[in-house]
């Protein structure tokens, strides 16, 4: 047995008492649902809040060095997108034809370009730029064998008790 | 006369909001950012951002569609 002491220092960043800071749990990786964490994230970051951000299950993907995100209409009757002067939804039985999905994103992004909404590429870049802390569920990593590799860089490998460490000192927690 | 002018015309949420914290950060303490925006919901975000960041939010206006904001750099 070593006679040295260890000393332990926990990396996970500490705010100041009176700055609030944020976490999130990002669970899923399909287009629209890519949304909302991504630009809770940078936007709390751009008013001063610490935020972290945990990747587990189908939101690990989004760290993916190329995204093609993808959506579908299936199981989706709010999903109607402006049309012709209406809004359009997709019936599930329409939404299993091989190339109508691919379809439905192309249009969304289309959509979104038009409408001045970002990528979600441009905004994880932001959240980098911003210092988001990101955290790859190391278990996901295993389960769909990814690695680190395959990553952007700056993501962090972490499991539930790295998460709930940060959960205990922040004051919103997030589950997207 | 503000020290710097964004450009945010056309941008969605939270793109104005991104862009001026950053461009906040290019203006010395005291100096003011002037931001243009299309953006209806920047209204009210400009507003929580001022509120929260402890930036002062100095002028607030509207021609036609675009959106006014004078902010004054006050937080550290």
């Amino acid at each position: 047995m070593s006679s040295e002491a260890q000393t332990i220092v926990s990396e996970a960043p500490v705010a100041a008492p009176e700055t609030k800071s944020m976490s999130i749990i990002v669970t899923k990786g399909s287009l629209d649902w890519a949304y909302p964490p991504f630009i809770l994230a940078t936007t709390a970051a751009a008013m001063g809040l610490p935020v972290t951000m945990f990747f587990t299950f189908y939101g690990l993907p989004l760290l993916l060095k190329k995204l093609d995100l993808q959506l579908t209409a299936a199981g989706n009757p709010a999903m109607k997108m402006p049309m012709m002067g209406a809004h359009m939804g997709l019936p599930n039985i329409l939404t299993a034809i091989p190339g109508v999905d691919a379809a439905c994103s192309k249009m969304m992004k289309n959509l979104m370009d038009k409408k001045g909404v970002a990528s979600i590429e441009d905004l994880r870049e932001l959240a980098i730029e911003a210092e988001v802390r990101m955290i790859a569920c190391q278990m996901t990593m295993d389960l769909f064998e990814y690695s680190l590799d395959d990553m952007i860089e700056g993501p962090e490998l972490g499991g539930a008790a790295t998460y709930i460490e940060c959960a205990t000192q922040a004051d919103i927690n997030l589950f997207i | 006369m503000a020290d710097h002018t964004l450009d945010a015309k056309g941008l969605n949420c939270p793109l104005p909001i991104l862009k001026a914290r950053k461009a906040l950060k290019e203006v010395p303490a005291g100096g003011t950012l002037e931001i243009l925006a299309t953006d209806p919901g920047s209204v009210a975000d400009f507003e929580a951002f001022c509120r929260q960041t402890g930036n002062e939010l100095v002028e607030q206006s509207q021609d036609d569609k675009v959106y006014r904001f004078l902010i004054k750099h006050t937080a550290a």
